[in-house]
């Protein structure tokens, strides 16, 4: 438990009630959701990086800490409001809020601690319009996504998603001052999948939303329409990724790795949607979700080292020789 | 001030546990951690901005 009461032999009239909590750093650390922290890094950083003129180093790491400690906070924000449902499915029942660790008033006060400060340090190192997209991003996911879609619509996960989408936008905003249709074509990745990366787990999970009460699209319209729907997402998804190698804000090896990539979420959909039994469908479902996370995660990492380590050697090369 | 910094500190109305103790002194550490980094980013950031010999720019 968060707190500990004394029984300590004092009288009634010496002891207070002494409520002190328990809650470590790393508790305060999991309310972050640090794995999700990790992805908004990467692809904030991508954003950053493809604009015309990429930041000052440090202007550049500061805006992207703002970022990711705003994408903290709204993730505080998720386990305050979603306590009650967290503690009824497996996955999440050990999260610091419902485990009793941390109190939804630490959290909330948490959260919305490192909201402001958030916005407030990206638009002193970067400018409004980034953290005017910071805050809305955190609005979103906190009250859009989780107060109101979470629990009311299947499609939850898909308008939802958008708050996961934005960091690309947001960071080259922090670069730029502005948006353009490559920070665009960025969002749009991340946003078309989403759907197929969630929705794998939700098949797997199934039992765990439907005990919360939360009508995620495999307990609200059945497991089949959902494996369409991911096979659907998967097939726009696949050129999608290939954009920015065509739209010529990445190099060829990026379209190449984007359009392997692509098959792959395709194959592994196609399995998804085949295996509709038993163990074999589970674990044709847990694949996609792991294949999605590497699909996204090296999609931007490319984008990254090709604008950032890559694009400083080839400076430097042509400087020299030039 | 009459916040003891002693985490062994004990009055007549109460005591911490161990473990409470040990947690708050772990959540102090972690903000002042997180105070002086906030600090020392903002200096930078300042310097950054204003760029190297912003005193030889005349006043």
């Amino acid at each position: 438990m968060s707190f500990v009461t004394q029984n300590d032999g004092l009288s009634d009239s010496m002891r207070i009630d002494m409520r002190v909590s328990c809650a470590r750093p790393s508790d305060y650390l999991a309310l972050l959701k640090p794995r999700v922290m990790s992805l908004v890094v990467l692809t904030a950083l991508a954003g950053m990086l493809i604009a015309p003129q990429p930041p000052h180093p440090v202007i550049g790491f500061a805006a992207l800490l703002a970022i990711a400690v705003g994408a903290g906070a709204s993730g505080a924000l998720n386990m305050w409001y979603d306590a009650d449902i967290d503690a009824l499915m497996a996955r999440t029942a050990t999260r610091p809020v419902p485990s009793g660790r941390v109190t939804p008033g630490e959290a909330l006060a948490f959260g919305l601690v490192l909201s402001a400060l958030s916005v407030f340090t990206l638009c002193v190192v970067s400018n409004w319009l980034a953290a005017g997209l910071l805050a809305f991003t955190i609005f979103f996911y906190a009250v859009i996504y989780t107060m109101w879609l979470k629990r009311s619509t299947p499609q939850n996960i898909v308008i939802g998603g958008a708050a996961g989408a934005f960091p690309p936008i947001v960071g080259f905003a922090a670069a730029t001052g502005s948006v353009s249709i490559e920070s665009a074509v960025l969002f749009a990745i991340i946003f078309i999948w989403t759907p197929p990366h969630f929705w794998a787990l939700a098949l797997v999970k199934a039992d765990d939303y439907g005990r919360a009460g939360v009508p995620m699209m495999p307990n609200a319209l059945g497991p089949d329409r959902t494996r369409l729907e991911i096979l659907i997402y998967s097939i726009v998804l696949a050129p999608v990724g290939v954009l920015p190698a065509l739209m010529g804000f990445a190099s060829l090896v990026y379209g190449a790795i984007a359009t392997l990539g692509g098959i792959a979420m395709l194959v592994y959909a196609w399995r998804v949607y085949r295996q509709r039994e038993g163990e074999a469908a589970r674990k044709a479902c847990m694949s996609l979700f792991g294949v999605s996370i590497l699909y996204l995660f090296a999609l931007f990492l490319v984008i990254v080292i090709e604008n950032g380590p890559a694009a400083l050697v080839v400076r430097a090369f042509n400087a020299a020789f030039a | 001030m009459t916040e003891p910094h002693d985490p062994g500190f004990q009055d007549s109305r109460y005591r911490l546990t161990p473990e409470q103790a040990r947690s708050r002194r772990s959540r102090n550490i972690a903000i002042a951690l997180s105070v002086s980094f906030m600090v020392v980013l903002f200096y930078v950031v300042t310097v950054a901005k204003l760029g190297l010999g912003v005193l030889n720019k005349g006043w």
